[in-house]
């Protein structure tokens, strides 16, 4: 095919007649050209202007339908006619005049800047709100990383210009420009997807990382571009999104992005985050943060919780445990299912919707090459010609190639379309990984719900046996110290009974002194005296003995108290425990609650936004089928028409 | 022989601002199409249909079997009417009989031998042959030459019994033709690229008018080859984006059961739509094949034919060449011998006119070909600008109504969308 192109470079002239050469001139190229110059070409075009390989150049250069076109801000804006032919037919004009103007103009559906048809999401939402947010990403520049690394020119990244455009009062103006590079989108997109959980938040362009180093540079960064151009501009879409402070932030906010870039141990050990692991172990913990609980654990930070929350997702998932709180919105439970079913279902479309606008535009080429092999027939035998029935061929064949390599350009364009409208199943699809996300946003937040459900049960039960345990004690203790006080009454009772004694002792001695004659009563007395000294004697020992073992005993009581008092400690620290898990509970409980909200809202939005997206995907397609259709039917008829010669006979 | 070829392209540009339409008025007695009228006049006409293929025989040894209906005023036919059942080999004989006794004439083409297995009683294969082999008889039956032979009319009227000992006949006795007919042609061709190239031999033709039709021939075949290759390209396609139509009604159905209400009645609308349009794409590509892509097929096995008249010719011209130089050597051998008074002399002089004769006739039979093939190419020409408008007819007309249609089945759609929509705020 090449060959032939150049082929026709040398043989174009060889057509003298301006008629032929007319006629030939089948392709102008497409990019940046309406038809109205294509006419204005034809009807000053000059021997030197080469007809012929426009039209190879055209179908070998198209672009890849399947890549959306990346200057779909510019289509967009009306006044902008360079692209126009990539607007949809209208509507009025395809319909009601089908066959065009007389002269040949029916193509010439440039004029129209009727509108109405659009399918992208991304225009739908901006159209039917009046606060408009425009994104355009632009002008790539790979700039050298400043860190403090002693290898020089060892990183490069590469930044994009983001240019935003807009109405809305938030942004307190019109028009901004920032540099970002791809690693601020990175944490555009964690920071939004911490503070909106539950949202279905357009997902984030891949890092890409194999591409990225196997792809040509240049390739990988316009790749990249209009990825990002895409996301920033679906996100500037998103009802609540587009009103976010991160947002804001980072599309005005010049130099460097001043969010936080990771939530890293440090920061969040400063923001209390790190006690949450502790927390949860039940471990001394004065100071809490129970809104830290409510984001879903980090990997590497929150290793300990990680590890709680999925011993209590096995634990759900054995079932021996019923979890405190399950799934309980039935509704939801019956949305989730349904659209799993969509997402099945809208793969499958938009797989055959690919694989339609791949036949389409297979179809589309080959009827471009049938065009220009008989076109290189019609020149051959008219080079040739000897006789005149090859002359009258030659025509007829011409007339075949021009309309063949016409229907080429109408399906070529028709596709273009097509892949605009279909384009809607991608992008529900990958919406569905919002979806998604925001789905487990929910299931994670239940988790953490269910995990300190949990952990706030085993603290309590914990709690309670302490007290059990520390109540059996006191029990034991009051014996003791009856005990002790029953020895102390002993005591008590025997130092008595030995001062009773000393007593009788004393007055003895005195009675010894007043019968000192009554020698009779000598002998009796002495012994009296030295019984008396006796008992006085075994009194002091056992009082001396009664006092050690107090001393004892109250030793050891004051030790066994001096135990209760810590172990009261104990207790009250571990309900502190559990009140601030109780409050974290309650904390995450209300997220979990929040971000059902925010499920139950965005899939309503879904649903709403789905209908229209969808509806004007299908009336896209179908207008723009019948108007393409109607346009081949055209040419062909024409053709058969003009060859309606050849049926006289079989007529 | 210039001077004839002198008036023939004086007569040719007299022509040439002949209308269309005076063309086509001729070439409704010379096209061989089988829309050719078969219906019963005063004028003589001999029309032929091949219908109703049948398999018969089993296994490798099963083929196909067509039933060849002649419907005649000629009076060397037996009767108005007579149908015979034959069989793609017959046709082989018919066509090989008739390049033999017919040189300087374009045999009309047969169908290719499809040597593959899987599609040889596809009943596509099978439609495209019999179509092929109904519009080779009927060239034969319109061609004022070849409509006049003996095998034709044998192949049109004897029973099947007289007909295969005749073919088995020929087989047997031309059984070493096939790789004749090759080298041949292989010959030809090596010749003709020779004078492509500049390296002429002596033994080949050398006149201006012969080497271009040669080049155009040669470059004819391969520009249409490459047109036929996109047709039959287009006819796959054809068959796929139906085939992905469908699928892609399929998945919409399936997609649109998700939505529930009047969105998906939509959805389920279009669905249907595309799978309605599947199929009449899969028929458009039917009728591409038989209308379009196998008329252009034909085309080419027409050019190829030339080619093998062209190899006829060149033998020819070589035999009546060599035989020219051979008889130069003889006269200068009688030429010594009569000066030397040999006694050999008598014998000599009789080889001599024998050869003289033999050359004679060489040479006639050389420029009796140089003529039919004149003769033909005219032919040719003006049949091939019939067949191939009449391809393109059936092409745009074709592709004109499938267009239509697709636009049609959209259409339908559009006010129930609009309903949709409406219904929707």
């Amino acid at each position: 095919m090449m060959g032939f192109e150049n082929q026709g470079f040398e043989e174009a002239h060889l057509f003298s007649s301006r008629q032929e050469i007319q006629s030939l001139v089948l392709d102008e190229p497409l990019d940046g050209k309406s038809f109205s110059d294509y006419r204005s070409a034809m009807s000053s075009i000059s021997e030197a202007h080469h007809p012929l390989s426009p039209p190879i150049v055209g179908i070998e250069v198209d672009d890849d339908p399947l890549l959306s076109p990346s200057s779909y801000m510019d289509r967009r804006n009306p006044n902008v006619s360079e692209n126009s032919y990539l607007e949809p037919p209208s509507y009025a004009d395809v319909v009601f005049s089908p066959f065009g103007n007389e002269n040949g103009e029916a193509n010439g559906f440039e004029n129209s800047t009727h509108d109405s048809v659009k399918s992208e999401i991304i225009s739908r939402s901006a159209s039917s709100s009046s606060g408009y947010i425009k994104i355009a990403v632009s002008n790539p520049v790979k700039e050298q990383e400043i860190s403090n690394s002693l290898v020089p020119g060892g990183n490069t990244y590469v930044t994009y210009l983001i240019t935003t455009r807009t109405n809305i009062p938030e942004f307190g103006g019109s028009e901004y420009s920032v540099r970002r590079r791809f690693k601020d989108v990175v944490t555009l997109a964690d920071r939004l997807s911490e503070s909106y959980r539950g949202f279905f938040i357009p997902p984030r362009p891949d890092k890409n990382v194999v591409e990225s180093q196997v792809m040509h540079k240049q390739e990988f960064v316009e790749q990249r571009r209009v990825a990002l151009e895409k996301y920033l501009t679906r996100l500037a879409a998103h009802p609540v999104i587009k009103k976010s402070e991160e947002l804001k932030v980072f599309l005005q906010v010049q130099g460097k992005l001043p969010l936080p870039t990771t939530t890293d141990v440090a920061s969040r050990m400063l923001d209390g985050a790190v006690k949450l692991p502790k927390q949860l172990f039940g471990e001394p913990a004065t100071v809490v943060a129970p809104h830290e609980v409510v984001q879903p654990a980090k990997g590497g930070r929150d290793l300990l919780r990680i590890f709680k929350e999925l011993k209590q997702s096995v634990a759900n998932d054995w079932g021996g445990s019923k979890p405190p709180v399950v799934e309980e919105d039935k509704e939801f439970l019956e949305k989730k299912e349904k659209l799993q079913v969509f997402e099945q279902q809208l793969s499958n479309a938009s797989q055959q919707a690919e694989s339609l606008v791949k036949a389409q535009q297979d179809i589309g080429e080959t009827m471009g090459q049938l065009g220009l092999a008989f076109i290189k027939l019609t020149k051959f035998e008219t080079e040739e010609a000897m006789y005149n029935s090859q002359r009258i061929r030659a025509a007829d064949m011409k007339r075949v190639a021009t309309a063949a390599v016409k229907a080429s350009r109408f399906y070529r364009e028709s596709n273009a379309q097509t892949v605009k409208y279909l384009d809607t199943l991608h992008e529900y699809l990958g919406l569905m990984l919002a979806v998604h996300s925001a789905f487990s946003d929910r299931s994670s937040a239940l988790l953490t719900v269910q995990t300190l459900l949990s952990e706030l049960s085993s603290l309590q039960s914990r709690a309670e046996k302490l007290e059990v345990a520390s109540s059996k004690i006191f029990g034991g203790d009051r014996s003791r110290i009856r005990k002790i006080e029953e020895l102390k009454e002993t005591i008590r009772v025997t130092e008595d009974a030995k001062s009773c004694a000393v007593r009788e002792y004393e007055r003895i001695k005195d009675t010894l002194h007043e019968y000192l004659g009554l020698m009779l009563a000598v002998h009796s007395a002495f012994s009296d005296r030295s019984s008396a000294l006796l008992t006085v004697q075994t009194l002091l020992s056992e009082l001396s003995s009664l006092q050690s073992r107090a001393e004892k005993l109250e030793v050891a009581s004051s030790k066994i108290f001096g135990g209760d008092r810590s172990r009261i400690r104990k207790i009250e620290e571990l309900k502190e425990t559990i009140r601030v898990t109780e409050d974290a509970k309650s904390c995450a409980v209300r997220e979990y609650e929040r971000i059902k909200e925010n499920n139950r809202n965005e899939l309503e939005r879904l649903e709403r936004e789905r209908r229209h997206d969808f509806l004007s995907m299908l009336k896209g397609f179908v207008i723009n089928q019948v108007g393409y259709a109607e346009k081949i039917a055209n040419e062909w008829a024409n053709v058969a028409e003009e060859t309606s010669g050849y049926t006289k006979e079989s007529s | 022989m210039f001077l004839y070829l002198f008036w023939f392209s004086w007569w040719l540009n007299s022509r040439t601002e002949m209308q269309l339409d005076s063309l086509l008025l001729q070439q409704t007695s010379l096209s061989g199409s089988s829309q050719s009228p078969r219906s019963p006049s005063t004028q003589p006409f001999l029309s032929v249909s091949v219908t109703d293929p049948a398999k018969l025989g089993n296994g490798v040894q099963s083929y196909i079997s067509y039933r060849v209906i002649t419907r005649t005023n000629l009076p060397e036919y037996q009767g108005p009417e007579k149908i015979v059942i034959r069989r793609y080999s017959d046709f082989i004989w018919l066509h090989d009989r008739l390049f033999e006794k017919y040189k300087g004439i374009f045999i009309p083409p047969l169908p290719e031998k499809n040597a593959v297995e899987k599609f040889r009683f596809s009943a596509e294969f099978i439609e495209m042959r019999r179509q092929a082999l109904d519009i080779f008889v009927n060239r034969i039956a319109l061609h004022p030459q070849l409509q006049q032979s003996e095998d034709l009319k044998t192949f049109l009227q004897v029973d099947e019994e007289t007909m295969e000992r005749a073919r088995s006949q020929e087989t047997g006795i031309f059984k070493k033709k096939p790789a004749d007919f090759m080298q041949i042609f292989k010959d030809v061709q090596s010749k003709v690229s020779d004078a492509v190239l500049g390296k002429e031999k002596p033994v080949e033709e050398s006149n201006p008018e012969y080497e271009k039709l040669k080049n155009y021939i040669f470059e004819l075949e391969e520009d249409l080859a490459e047109a036929q290759k996109h047709a039959f390209r287009l006819v796959k396609r054809h068959k796929e984006l139906g085939q992905s139509l469908s699928d892609f009604g399929k998945a919409i159905k399936l997609l649109g059961a998700c939505e529930g209400n009047s969105l998906g009645k939509a959805f389920s609308e279009l669905g249907s739509k595309s799978e309605m349009l599947s199929i009449k794409l899969q028929k458009e590509a039917h009728n591409l094949l038989m209308k379009f892509a196998e008329p252009l097929k034909d085309y080419v096995r027409a050019v190829q034919s030339i080619k093998a008249t062209m190899a006829e010719r060149a033998t020819a011209f070589k035999h009546q060449y060599e035989l020219a130089e051979t008889i130069k050597l003889k006269e200068i051998n009688l030429d010594k011998l009569m000066l030397i008074r040999s006694d050999k002399v008598g014998e000599a002089e009789i080889e001599y006119r024998e050869l003289k004769v033999e050359g004679e006739e060489a040479t006639k039979k050389y420029e009796m070909i140089v003529q039919l093939m004149n003769e033909e190419i005219v032919r040719f020409q003006e049949q091939k600008t019939w067949d191939v408008g009449v391809a393109f007819h059936e092409l745009a007309k074709g592709q004109a109504q499938l267009a239509n249609e697709i636009a049609d089945a959209w259409r339908s759609l559009l006010p129930k969308l609009e309903a949709c929509s409406s219904a929707q705020t």
